[in-house]
């Protein structure tokens, strides 16, 4: 084990690690708009669009997601779009995270009492204030440590885009393993980012619980 | 229009599957007038209760709050009457449950000025100051700021009842307001029906509580399997009527309140 490689290469680890964290971050915060989207398909009285929100989600949670990125990242230039790897890369976190936000905040729907929104709908309520002032918020609370394991889950998953050319964590540890013929000390250390970072998210989601459960 | 009694229901019915759950329900409640709807469990009080402000869908008939058809486009069959008309008609009317529901991520305050904000459009310091007054007047001056969680079935029942108010409705639906209550709880709830009574606001309460009923209401409806089978004044139906669903129902009742 040498200690200087280690110490030579964090630098560029950790810038590296800032990448993975906010494309991590962007991609959960694009998957909870398209989770309360697709979410709202899924409930709606309307056939066509809880078949489309079903559709959506046995789709992106069916595919791996290695496999939808290489879609993404193929696909869409041979249709004549051009996506940069970083919109690519994050778009297809937000739309993978999108199905499994759905399936997060359905649960969490039918987990708050009928009577929540039937006492806005008595008042007069418009349904989009329902879901926005009444429902949402509750949804929010009850699917948080979901929420949050789903972002870790996310943010590990992120190692994936390694695969369109973003040079984020996982990649940036590769070209150094392999330049500095020390792949242990390396990964190690990519290892030992990983779980701070999502020690840290693990501890920021308990302290937002708390604060939730206090209100 | 305005001569329109209240509430108007003709030949009113409602099925679940099956399951005919209002059969036929025909009930005009005038202007302040309070009429409690008693019945024995799973007779049909909260459907009936419900289909005044259209939570519940009913099958056939009518029902009529200030002479408007509710839930239904005039004399077009079964044609839904748009959103827009339906929360016109229910924010005239406030609902009280069994449950209280209110929300839980927001303080007494906050649900009793939420439904100025969002349904009478006023601005957040005129919502809260309008809210404040109502809480005062159900006796909550001292606990807008406390979350529900951190109140008292009672004084949950009585922001429920303010949250209502506050919207200046001109029809009062109860739905066993009292029913979740301890019992030392249920007085502070019945006083400030009582004193909304007093007022001249029209009430439709479904009850358990006979005192209340016997004391406050001007009518009382028995229902019964989906239909209503005794009605008229408290003494009437309480005391005079012979029909035997009702005297085996006050029996029961007053068998369960003597020990
Ligand atoms: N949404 C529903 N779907 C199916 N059946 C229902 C539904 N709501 C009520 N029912 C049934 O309709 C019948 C009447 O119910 P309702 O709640 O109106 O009775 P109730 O007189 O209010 O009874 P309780 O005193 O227990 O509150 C019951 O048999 C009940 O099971
Ligand atoms: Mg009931």
């Amino acid at each position: 084990m040498k200690l200087q490689v280690t110490l030579d290469a964090f630098p560029y680890l950790l810038e590296a690690a800032g990448t993975t964290l906010w494309i991590s971050l962007l991609g959960i915060a694009l998957g909870q708009v398209i989770g309360a989207a697709v979410c709202l398909c899924r409930v709606s009285p309307l056939r066509p669009l809880a078949r489309f929100g079903a559709v959506y989600v046995s789709f992106f949670r069916g595919v791996p997601l290695l496999v939808q990125l290489l879609l993404v990242y193929y696909f869409l230039p041979y249709v004549g779009i051009d996506v940069p790897p970083l919109v690519a890369a994050i778009g297809s976190l937000g739309l993978a995270s999108g199905a499994y936000v759905c399936e997060i905040f359905r649960g969490a729907l039918t987990a708050v009492p009928k009577g929540q929104a039937e006492a806005a709908q008595s008042l007069g309520f418009p349904p989009a204030a329902i879901w926005r002032r009444i429902l949402l918020p509750q949804m929010l609370r009850i699917s948080l440590p979901a929420l949050v394991n789903e972002l870790i889950l996310l943010l590990k998953a992120s190692s994936l885009i390694s695969v369109v050319g973003v040079t984020e964590l996982t990649r940036s540890s590769h070209t150094f393993a392999a330049s500095t013929y020390h792949p242990l000390e390396i990964y190690l250390t990519a290892a030992f980012i990983y779980l701070l970072m999502n020690l840290c998210l693990a501890a920021a989601g308990a302290m937002a619980e708390r604060r939730l459960a206090a209100g | 229009m305005n001569d329109a009694p209240m509430i108007e229901m003709r030949g009113v019915s409602k099925s679940f599957g099956t399951l005919r759950v209002l059969d036929g329900i025909d009930l005009t409640v005038d202007r302040s007038e309070v009429v409690c709807l008693i019945g024995p469990s799973g007779s049909g009080k909260s459907t009936l209760l419900r289909c005044i402000n259209f939570l519940e869908s009913y099958d056939t008939g009518e029902v009529r709050v200030e002479g408007r058809l509710v839930g239904y486009v005039e004399g077009n069959g079964r044609r839904r009457m748009p959103d827009r008309a339906l929360r016109e008609i229910r924010r005239g009317i406030g609902m009280v449950f069994q449950h209280f529901n209110l929300w839980p991520h927001m303080t007494a305050l906050g649900n009793v000025a939420e439904p100025l904000i969002r349904v009478r459009g006023l601005a957040a310091a005129e919502a809260g100051l309008r809210a404040r007054a109502m809480l005062g007047r159900v006796g909550l001056a001292d606990k807008e700021g406390e979350y529900p969680a951190r109140l008292s079935g009672g004084q949950q029942q009585r922001v429920a009842i303010a949250r209502s108010l506050a919207m200046e409705p001109r029809l009062m639906l109860f739905d066993e307001p009292t029913s979740a209550l301890d019992p030392e709880l249920v007085g502070e709830v019945l006083q400030v029906m009582r004193d909304l009574a007093t007022e001249g606001m029209t009430m439709m309460v479904v009850t358990h509580e006979m005192g209340f009923a016997a004391n406050v209401a001007d009518r009382i409806a028995f229902l019964d399997r989906g239909r209503i089978i005794a009605y008229g004044p408290p003494r009437h139906v309480l005391h005079e009527s012979t029909e035997p669903r009702l005297r085996q129902f006050l029996q029961t009742y007053h068998e369960r309140n003597n020990f």
